[in-house]
């Protein structure tokens, strides 16, 4: 080991090094974490990582007509990519209250037209409303939209009043009911919070390209789930959307919602 | 006017002991249901994703109103200045307090989080008529403070005209907000309708006259303080006038709902075809809680017998826990419409989605967190008629006035009582 050479004054260049060693002490396991979070395949510098911004509205389009009876496809993607599956059924529970108590983010609808008989499928999740009845409703501002449309609940800020469970009118909430065991650390759920889809909000901040339910429909060979940005008219949606007869679920609302279907 | 000397309740120990002995049992009942609630989860209750919102809504709604609606009485003597209601004020305002204080415990304890209270008291969305609520509610307590301060002390005497004016306003506006929480509920059927604020105001006017007018004689019997008949034939006859109006703002409000041909399927649901919830609707609301203690309000002689009053008055507190449980619960369990024109024939997973409705069973843990809020309230007011000095010592008639008969009645009929 050299000796510093004179004139340099020893005690700063201590004490720098202390402060040089504690903000890497502090900052690193934050980067790693970061890093380790991002899904494989995703950089640091890929699209989607910068600031929210409304320059975006995400959004999906279901083509009702390529839905298909007795799949789940979709279900089971959004369960397992946001920890649904690994839900437990409380000892003591009954299953018809299991049932009705756990949380779904996404259902399996089937429809039958009153007049015609004619049947239609469709999954039904948050719709992403531009002008959002839950969040209106909520007391501490724990429901919030996005600047790229996406409505979410803030896990630290919701009380479990249940008030926007009660505004949404899509049933697309859900409460949990129970002492959570597992759950993904991209997803944190915990007892007494509501939840709903979020558009794969953690793909969306790294820049993944769509959501689990509407790979999972490609997957599957329906490619009834189109993900997109509605405000880009290049994007896929927005063709389809143009292409396809399409409409808002309770359109008489006025929600503006993120999430179309056609053949409804 | 005669001089109103108040004194504090002076039962036996032993008796004022036990009355509070048996409430505070309940209050701990209440206590350990909360815990047990809030150590697993909600899913030891009857709620789920359908039905959200379950009894001890009920509960802690049917007090809110009746909050409001037991300073009515203050109200009508110091706003409206009619002396015979002077010496009821204070425990109009202590009942108020008690009661609003019971419903509000309940809400709080059934959050999925009531540890954050604090989150909820430091982070505001003022679009939510919910956060207004918190204001309405704490404004409410201080403000009623106040009223009973400037009806006690000699120093607050010239306050008490303004600061009445400013709690029946306020009144007014707690329930109006509170039946907005439903009434704004674009999403639901049967909310969706700005008729729900008045007749919410209406409803506390009737659940908190029947409250105050129980809490009043049983506390007057227990310490040998005489009500005069008088008193009670105007009170009592004021509970009918409320009480026919409520019945008159549910028929307006099934009404308005009719008015929109796509709810026909929800009113014949509510009304017939309903199974409990219309049974509760008829029976509890309608015939119990609003026919039959109007029979007994306008009987010539049940009407002026005092146990037939009190039966009358437990009545309209029965039907009012129906209209709310019909209100509240019943919206939830009937299906959201989705899909006009279509049925849903599955939905993947049981819920209120299905073709029929949602399913929802009370439980136990549930209907004790309500009762233990209903006795908090009677135990801050049983505390308090004891040890402040907040019950006239006498409610007697004065002398001047007619002896009770067919006349004295005639007299304060139904344009007196609505008149206040
Ligand atoms: S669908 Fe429901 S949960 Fe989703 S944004 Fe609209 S109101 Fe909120
Ligand atoms: S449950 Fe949570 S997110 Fe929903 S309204 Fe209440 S505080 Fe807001």
């Amino acid at each position: 080991m050299k000796h510093p050479p004179e004139g340099i004054d020893q005690g700063r260049r201590a004490l720098l090094g202390v402060a040089v060693g504690v903000t890497t002490a502090v900052v690193a396991p934050g980067l790693v974490l970061h890093a380790a979070a991002l899904p494989s395949g995703a950089s640091a510098g890929a699209q989607g990582t910068g600031p929210v911004t409304d320059s975006v509205r995400w959004g999906l389009l279901i083509d009702t007509s390529k839905c298909v009876e007795g799949c789940r496809a979709c279900v089971d993607a959004c369960d397992r990519e946001n920890g649904l599956d690994l839900q437990t059924r409380p000892a003591g529970q009954s299953a018809r209250a299991w049932a009705d108590q756990k949380a779904v983010w996404v259902r399996k609808v089937k429809l039958a037209d009153d007049l015609t008989g004619r049947v239609t499928n469709l999954p039904l999740m948050c719709q992403h409303c531009e002008h959002p009845p839950c969040v209106d409703v909520c007391p501490t501002g724990a429901s919030f939209k996005r600047a790229d449309g996406i409505v979410l609940v803030d896990r630290h800020t919701c009380i479990g009043c249940r008030y926007c469970m009660m505004a949404c009118p899509y049933q697309a909430r859900s409460f949990i009911h129970e002492v959570m065991h597992d759950q993904l650390s991209r997803v944190p759920r915990g007892k007494g919070c509501v939840e709903s889809c979020n558009l794969c909000v953690s793909r969306r901040d790294h820049g993944a390209p769509s959501t689990a339910c509407a790979d999972a429909c490609a997957e599957a060979g329906h490619h009834a789930i189109v993900f997109g940005d509605l405000k880009d008219p290049q994007s896929a949606i927005s063709q389809a959307l143009k292409g396809l007869p399409n409409r808002q679920l309770r359109e008489d609302l006025a929600l503006n919602t993120g999430v179309r279907y056609a053949g409804v | 006017m005669k001089r109103i000397v108040y004194r504090e309740w002076r039962i036996p120990a032993a008796r004022y002991w036990g009355i509070l002995g048996i409430l505070a049992a309940v209050v701990g009942l209440g206590g350990l249901a909360a815990l047990y609630l809030e150590h697993g989860g909600h899913w030891v209750t009857g709620m789920s994703n359908s039905v959200v919102w379950g009894v001890p809504h009920v509960f802690a709604v049917f007090l809110i109103l009746a909050a409001s609606g037991a300073i009515n009485v203050a109200s009508i003597g110091t706003v409206f200045n009619k002396d015979a209601y002077l010496p009821m004020g204070r425990l109009s305002g202590l009942l108020a307090v008690a009661l609003l204080i019971g419903g509000l415990l309940i809400l709080v304890l059934d959050l999925g989080r009531p540890d954050r209270l604090l989150v909820a008291m430091t982070h505001y969305n003022f679009r939510s008529i919910f956060a207004w609520n918190i204001y309405l509610y704490t404004g409410f307590i201080v403000l009623v403070i106040a009223y009973l301060w400037s009806m006690a002390d000699r120093m607050g005497a010239p306050f008490k005209h303004p600061v009445g004016v400013l709690a029946f306003v306020w009144r007014l506006l707690l329930t109006t907000a509170t039946g907005s929480i439903f009434g704004f509920l674009v999403a639901r059927q049967a909310f969706d309708t700005a008729f729900l604020a008045p007749m919410f105001v209406i409803m506390s006017f009737a659940y908190g006259l029947a409250i105050f007018l129980l809490v009043l004689m049983f506390s007057c019997a227990q310490d040998a303080r005489p009500i005069g008949d008088l008193l009670l034939q105007r009170l009592k006859n004021l509970l009918g006038v409320f009480v026919a109006a409520v019945l008159y703002f549910t028929l307006v409000y099934y009404l308005t709902k009719l008015y929109g041909a796509k709810n026909y399927d929800l009113v014949g649901w509510v009304l017939l075809r309903g199974g409990i919830y219309s049974f509760t609707a008829w029976v509890g609301w309608v015939l119990l809680g609003t026919l039959v203690p109007l029979g007994i309000i306008w009987h010539p002689v049940l009407g002026r017998d005092r146990r037939w009053i009190v039966a009358a008055c437990a009545l309209v507190i029965l039907g009012g826990f129906a209209a709310l449980y019909v209100i509240l619960i019943g919206s939830q369990v009937y299906p959201l419409q989705i899909f006009p024109g279509h049925t849903v024939v599955a939905s993947g997973v049981v819920d209120g989605l299905r073709a029929g409705v949602a399913r929802y069973h009370p439980s136990f843990p549930e209907v004790l967190l309500g009762l233990g809020g209903v006795a908090v309230a009677l135990v801050i007011t049983a505390v308090g008629v004891r040890v402040l000095q907040f019950l006239p010592e006498s409610l007697a008639d004065p002398e001047e006035s007619a002896p009770v008969g067919p006349g004295a009645l005639k007299r304060f009929s139904i344009d007196e009582a609505a008149a206040g």
